[in-house]
């Protein structure tokens, strides 16, 4: 077993229970220096619980979390100093002004690093320079936000964590964001989390998988990617005569079953169709529609919603803790 | 502890509760003192002092009523929960920053009493053992106030609360009068009675039990509040 002290976060099997309900199960990972990890779930999943605990604003019912090897729970105080957390809800106070805010935010986490070209600095790192003087409570909601994520990494903490930092933001704010934890994640270590697939995809380079307080992946990013787009559903929209199109299908070269909708897109009809594992069916139905003459409107991987992938790896997870003695 | 102190004390004047609080203070704290001394044409000051703790009774929850309410319902009390400092200071600098706002009112207010020195003989070590007295009062009900408002998400609930909480420890100060003489219960009330502890001050003896009284009502009410956060973090 690894040291504590190897990783930058080590969390061990913590458990949170509410009476009889556990909102973390038996939680474990760790992440080294320098990564950015997204924790993706649904809502009521348990990230925020996890992100709490590990920020020390809740305590766990048993396990240990640590930061840089030293303990949340014995030594709390130095560990919160190695971390910065921007809750779901940016704690700012709207009396205030942005350098107000900042300044307070300075003082009270005890930093040492020069005042003025720290605040400075970070202000310059979230572009909120042009609204320091304004009262908080005049700010968008986005301008909100990156007071957050500036108050986060206000005294340079080596781990970062954001609890859904693109909630309620409009698309230009998001990406925006993203853009600013991709730059967050040269200096520090950066812990997200989110329910949305493509912004993990977009932003971490590993991913970890909660649902119902358990983890249920814990990959690379280009591999869990692979695993969700190595789909074995297919949904195909072809405009022709159904009868022939469904038979000229069936015999397309590794197609093990197709199932006519009730869905229209024009003069198409839309066809769900099942593979055979590992044989990529696309090119050949191409060629076939082709020689028929049937134009192919659309072609799409079918269930990579959130919903669709959580199903299949939640089926994933169950079948790999099985055999090990009804842990469920 | 100095940051949440000092971002206290700029909250109080950069919302109108801090204006609200000394304007009425010093507005009914200088009827008061007219009244009972220079319209009643006495340097007796007792009268001053007993109304002005009713008084503290209705304008110290206003101090503390927003205290830890507001930075739960605008949940930045996850930002001092996870910044390196101790509850325990956090706790403390909200206590200094409302008890700097009633003690530098008051004892604003008491330099009204320079006046009486124009005009009669004022008894300088009553005077002085008096707003000693109301300096400790005012921390105990602080120390209350504070409590309160680390139970609710509401203001008004932690404003009435209080006053409702204070009232009563009034209150059992005065179910006394009612009492035979030397009925047990008496001497239980005495001594945990806010008023009758104050009462001693108002007479003109420094009691050094009293002062005990107050400063453990204090300590015991901000630990209360430290333990409310501690509890909230494992339940």
């Amino acid at each position: 077993m690894q040291s504590p002290f190897e990783y930058m976060v080590k969390v061990e099997n913590l458990v949170k229970r509410y009476g009889s309900n556990y909102a973390l199960n038996d939680v474990s990972f760790e992440i080294n220096e320098g990564e950015i990890v997204g924790l993706l779930g649904p809502n009521g999943a348990g990230k925020s619980t996890a992100m709490n605990i590990l920020t020390g604003y809740l305590s766990a019912t048993s396990g240990s979390a640590y930061i840089d090897g030293i303990s949340m729970v014995e030594k709390p105080l130095e560990a919160k100093k190695l971390i910065g957390f921007l809750p779901e809800q940016p704690p700012v106070y709207p009396e205030m002004t942005v350098w107000e805010y900042l300044n307070f935010v300075y003082e009270l986490k005890g930093c040492t690093l020069p005042r003025k070209e720290h605040i400075e600095e970070v202000m310059d790192v979230v572009k909120l320079g042009d609204v320091r003087d304004k009262l908080i409570s005049h700010l968008s909601k986005g301008y909100k936000q990156r007071v957050g994520i500036a108050q986060a990494i206000m005294g340079d903490p080596k781990v970062v964590v954001f609890d859904e930092p693109t909630v309620g933001l409009d698309p230009k704010q998001i990406l925006e964001v993203r853009n600013l934890l991709r730059t967050l994640g040269k200096r520090h270590t950066v812990i997200l989390s989110t329910h949305i697939l493509s912004e993990v995809q977009a932003v971490c380079e590993r991913i970890i998988i909660i649902n119902k307080g358990r983890i249920i992946a814990d990959e690379k990013t280009e591999e869990l990617t692979r695993a969700i787009e190595d789909t074995y559903r297919y949904e195909v929209r072809i405009s022709g005569p159904q009868k022939d199109v469904l038979a000229a299908l069936k015999k397309v070269n590794g197609v093990t079953g197709v199932e006519r909708t009730d869905g229209r897109d024009a003069d198409a009809q839309i066809y769900i169709v099942d593979t055979a594992k590992g044989i990529d069916i696309r090119k050949p139905l191409f060629y076939m529609c082709a020689e028929h003459g049937w134009p192919i409107l659309g072609l799409s991987p079918f269930g990579t919603d959130l919903e669709s992938i959580f199903v299949r790896l939640i089926d994933r997870s169950d079948i790999q803790m099985r055999p090990e003695g009804g842990n469920k | 502890m100095l940051a949440v102190y000092k971002k206290e004390m700029r909250s109080y004047f950069t919302t109108p509760i801090g204006y609200v609080f000394v304007a009425i203070f010093l507005l009914v704290g200088g009827a008061m003192f007219s009244y009972t001394t220079l319209y009643s044409m006495t340097s007796n000051m007792s009268a001053y002092f007993t109304y002005m703790m009713l008084m503290l009774i209705i304008l110290l929850p206003i101090l503390t009523m927003k205290s830890f309410t507001e930075e739960k319902k605008m949940r930045t009390e996850q930002l001092l929960l996870t910044s390196p400092v101790p509850i325990t200071s956090i706790v403390l600098g909200k206590f200094l920053a409302a008890y700097t706002m009633f003690a530098g009112s008051f004892i604003f207010n008491s330099l009204y009493f320079l006046i009486l020195y124009r005009y009669a003989e004022v008894k300088t070590g009553l005077l002085i053992g008096n707003i000693l007295a109301m300096l400790l009062l005012g921390m105990s009900f602080i120390a209350i106030g504070l409590y309160i408002s680390a139970l609710t998400e509401n203001q008004l609930a932690a404003a009435i609360g209080t006053i409702a909480v204070l009232l009563l420890l009034l209150g059992i100060g005065l179910i006394n009068m009612l009492l035979p003489d030397k009925y047990w219960l008496r001497y239980v009330i005495d001594c945990i009675s806010v008023f009758t502890r104050f009462q001693t001050f108002t007479n003109g003896y420094f009691d050094f039990a009293s002062l005990i009284y107050y400063l453990s009502i204090s300590g015991i009410f901000v630990y209360l509040t430290v333990r409310v956060y501690d509890k909230r973090r494992y339940s």
